[in-house]
């Protein structure tokens, strides 16, 4: 898809961008964590759980080691649900061995207000105590509305209010794999 | 004063001018004939002449339920609704089926002076089934019964319809018997179809209404006396009839203005005011119902106009009264169903809803011919006219109107009640 | 999805594969060890029972607080209503007092659907049962505990098929069932006695047979219809010994029945009427599961109706 198809549509990230990027997080949870120990990845449905399976598989190719991978679906503790009609929810798998005393990696495509990743951290609250939380995302893209950072971030893109992130993986979205910014809102 | 009607179409055959003094009809001439400069004088081009209509069966509700409507509420409905005679039921509180009462309802009437109000009798005491009322003591009484319902409730002991029909034989009386077998339709709520399977109300088979026609007329035959079967509902009840009169028993019908319009299909909404009884039936029904109206094999229309205060019909279906209000709209529910289609004239109108209820309720003063002498009672109708039913504008004191929302045609503009105008304009007087 | 849950019929096929996917993550919490979510925080949901009913009006009540929502138990024995207080009247007390949501049980056909379209109350209807007319949240419990044992837990239930036994005249559960089962692609056959078919039934549900040995070995379910004693004071049958040995489910009947075919019951269960101790122990037997399962349902249709702003449900984008 390039620049020219779509109005004032930019690719920033192309297939392999992606890929070399998931690489540099996988190596730099590692890093930060000193090995894989304890380690638990939930990816926020839906363009978060492929992010957490691909970093898994990095680990595993860099580490030999099998990380337990799962998502955590937070529609229902959303701040803003009574704003539109209800949504669908999505899957939620916890992995066996729970969180409890865990180093929880939450994983997404876009961190952009933080209101989803606080309502993970809610979310987490009722599921068990993770002896810590970390946020590994593709894109941050600025405009923060709650004091919340990533740990790891893939690229960090500052866009404009009017504009809007599209990420496209091929598990989710078909087979073209990038990360693109147009105008227009989300 | 004397009124003087212009050029009004007389029961839709022929243009006529008819000059009314007192009570009486004094003079009917060609239209445009007649003069008088001390007459009121009425325009009814376009309009149709109809002798005052006769409702066989309507329920005033006093003494007993005057929250629901008052003889006096209920003579201005009728008033309204183009009637000049109305036959108060006898379920009232206390029964009619005593001299007493009756002749309460007959004086209250009279006092109100709308319409003549002549009162059904009960045939059982309390209405109870059991034991016979004292019909002979109604008959001579001033209101002089020859009418006999426990309508509300079924005359179903066969010996005790037996000996009810043999008994007014004495002073030619007949009796109206609401055909309902108590133990088939126990807690029945609407007409028992796929429908009523569907919306989990307990029906009301059509065959609790013919078995009780089939044996009356039977029993009618053998004791030679005089039926008369209020509220006919299916096919069923028409084929009966049929095969009766066929056999010259003396047998009458009536079919309410409901019975040929409204189909089970509005107790869809589960809104009480379409809960009646007999209940709504199909559209099979209807049609049959029809097609008897205008052969004569059902001969006249009645009202069975059941007012409700309104807490007793906005709740749940199962706990709501039976019953509609009709005195109003039954002209034009009758003109829509069967003029507008063509099945009736304004001649045959005049048949069934004023000569032969009169003929049947033995009136002289009703029904009659319009002609020289006869006491002016009388409906006008303007037949053109296309309005829509507004439960809230009524006499009643009753808004349980299921035609409601609807838009019928032809409408009654002036009634003349013994020579005077009860109801002018759409306005009722007094 | 519509505002009110009255009748099975308020859901199309896409609406209750919603209930049922939506429902199947719910079940999730109760493994947790905090079973709530914070959804409905803040909303008031009233059980207004107008029949006795413990097992579904506590199924509702978990349902509601599972989700933090305020729950109000209305019941109308010894209240306002025992001495003649009127729906409307008993709706609008309801709704002064800030009711979201009215979960409506009542013994006459057709309360919960005036509730949602006379405009005296603004809160969500949801029918808890009606007389003899529906319980679409029984039959979306009952559709969901079919798809999880037959279906994996997804999608429709297209090509099942499901007999339905027992006194169908008189039963809503019947009713909503042979509604929804349709609307997911299943088969509802009806099984019962002449007298307790309704006139006219082959109108409304196509199957229907007098012979359950001939119907069971068909069905990938069974679903058994409590059948109440005084209907033998009615004449719908002479005896409960010759009912029970024409339509009780009992083990050899249960021996005629594929491997993989359910037992359901709606319960309260007549042990030896309609279904013998030994099937309602036995391992086809689903029905505790069925109670369950009634609490994830009835959180998803709480949810759906009244966890966001009133209209149309999205999808997640």
């Amino acid at each position: 898809m390039s620049a020219n198809s779509r109005n004032s549509a930019r690719v920033v990230l192309e297939s392999s961008d992606i890929s070399r990027a998931l690489s540099r997080i996988a190596h730099e949870i590692l890093e930060n964590n000193k090995g894989s120990k304890d380690l638990v990845l939930l990816g926020i449905p839906s363009r978060g759980v492929p992010l957490a399976n691909r970093i898994a598989q990095k680990i595993n190719e860099f580490e030999k080691v099998n990380i337990p991978v799962g998502s955590l679906d937070i529609t229902m503790y959303r701040d803003d649900l009574r704003l539109r009609p209800p949504r669908a929810l999505a899957h939620t798998e916890i992995p066996d061995g729970g969180i409890d005393h865990k180093i929880v990696i939450l994983v997404d495509d876009v961190l952009f207000s933080g209101r989803t990743i606080r309502a993970a951290l809610d979310a987490l609250n009722d599921i068990g105590r993770p002896a810590m939380v970390q946020v590994a995302v593709l894109i941050d893209r600025g405009h923060r509305e709650l004091p919340i950072r990533a740990d790891y971030v893939g690229k960090n893109i500052p866009t404009s209010m009017g504009e809007s992130v599209q990420v496209s993986l091929a598990d989710v979205d078909g087979n073209q794999e990038s990360v693109t910014i147009s105008a227009g809102e989300q | 004063m004397s009124i003087l009607l212009k050029n009004g179409s007389l029961k839709g055959e022929k243009n006529v001018d008819i000059l009314i003094e007192n009570d009486k009809i004094s003079k009917v001439a060609p239209a445009n004939s007649l003069k008088d400069d001390k007459a009121e004088v009425i325009d009814l081009t376009g309009l149709i002449i109809l002798p005052g209509l006769v409702d066989l069966h309507t329920h005033l509700r006093e003494p007993g339920r005057e929250d629901a409507e008052t003889v006096a509420t209920g003579s201005a409905a009728a008033a309204r609704g183009g009637f000049t005679a109305v036959h108060a039921m006898a379920n009232t509180l206390p029964v009619a089926d005593t001299a007493g009462v009756v002749e309460q309802v007959w004086n209250l009437g009279k006092s109100i002076g709308l319409v003549d109000v002549y009162p059904v009798g009960a045939v059982t005491i309390g209405l109870k089934g059991e034991n016979l009322a004292e019909l002979s003591a109604m008959a001579d009484s001033t209101a002089r019964v020859r009418i006999f319902s426990d309508d509300g409730h079924c005359v179903s002991d066969p010996v005790l319809m037996r000996r009810a029909l043999e008994y007014v034989k004495a002073f030619n009386g007949v009796i109206a018997q609401h055909a309902q077998e108590p133990r088939l339709t126990k807690n029945a709520q609407m007409n028992e179809s796929e429908l009523s399977g569907r919306l989990g109300l307990t029906g009301w088979p059509a065959v609790a209404e013919e078995a009780i026609v089939a044996r009356d007329v039977l029993l009618t035959e053998h004791v030679q006396s005089k039926l008369h079967v209020c509220h006919a509902s299916t096919a069923g009840t028409v084929d009966i009839l049929r095969w009766a009169k066929g056999k010259k028993v003396n047998v009458t019908a009536e079919v309410t203005p409901h019975h040929l319009f409204l189909s089970q299909i509005h107790c869809e909404s589960y809104d009480a005011k379409f809960k009646v009884n007999p209940p709504l039936r199909t559209d099979d029904d209807i049609n049959e119902l029809r097609k008897a109206l205008a052969e004569g094999i059902i001969d006249v229309v009645a009202t069975d106009h059941a007012p409700h205060p309104m807490e007793d019909k906005e709740g749940e279906w199962s706990s709501a009264a039976f019953g509609m209000t009709g005195l109003e709209t039954a002209l034009s529910v009758v003109a829509t169903a069967m003029v507008e289609t063509k099945l009736m004239t304004w001649a045959d109108v005049a048949r069934v809803m004023s000569e032969k209820p009169a003929e049947i309720g033995q009136l002289t003063e009703h029904g009659r011919p319009i002609a020289e002498n006869e006491i002016a009672n009388l409906c006008i109708i303007d037949p053109n006219a296309s309005w829509k039913v507004d439960a809230k504008d009524t006499h009643s004191l009753s808004t349980n109107n299921p035609f409601h929302d609807m838009t019928l045609k032809s409408k009654v503009i002036h009634t003349i009640f013994r020579g005077k105008f009860s109801m002018k304009s759409g306005q009722v007087q007094k | 999805m519509k505002k009110h849950l009255v009748s099975a019929h308020d859901l199309n096929k896409e609406e209750a594969v919603l209930v049922l996917d939506t429902a199947k993550e719910l079940a999730l919490i109760s493994d947790r060890p905090v079973k709530k979510l914070p959804t409905l925080r803040g909303r008031t949901v009233v059980n207004l029972f107008f029949e006795d009913s413990t097992r579904t009006r506590i199924s509702f009540e978990a349902a509601s607080k599972r989700l933090s929502a305020d729950v109000i138990n209305f019941s109308a024995k010894g209240s306002s209503v025992s001495k003649g207080e009127s729906l409307k009247d008993t709706a609008q007390t309801l709704q002064s007092m800030g009711a979201d949501a009215v979960v409506i049980r009542h013994g006459s056909s057709g309360a919960p659907h005036l509730l949602a379209t006379r405009n005296w109350i603004d809160a969500v209807v949801i029918n808890a049962g009606d007389g003899t007319h529906e319980h679409p949240t029984q039959a979306l419990l009952d559709a969901y505990t079919i798809r999880k044992h037959l279906r994996n837990n997804e999608g429709d239930l297209n090509g099942l098929k499901v007999a339905i036994v027992g006194d169908i005249l008189h039963s809503r559960v019947a009713r909503s069932n042979a509604i929804l089962l349709k609307t997911l692609g299943a088969t509802p056959i009806m099984v019962a006695p002449p007298t307790l078919l309704p006139v006219g039934i082959e109108k409304w549900n196509g199957e229907f047979s007098y012979d359950l040995d001939e119907v069971l070995p068909q069905v990938d379910a069974v679903m058994m219809l409590r059948v109440q004693q005084e209907r033998m004071s009615d004449a719908y049958f002479p005896t409960t010994r010759e009912y029970s040995r024409n339509f009780g489910l009992n083990a050899q009947r249960l021996k005629t029945m594929q491997k993989h075919a359910l037992v359901l019951h709606p319960g309260p269960m007549n042990r030896g009427m309609e279904i013998t101790a030994e099937v309602a122990d036995s391992t086809n037997s689903v029905v505790i599961e069925q109670v369950a399962n009634g609490v994830s349902v009835r959180m998803a249709v709480l949810y759906l109706l009244l966890g966001g702003s009133n209209s149309e449900t999205g999808e997640n984008n």
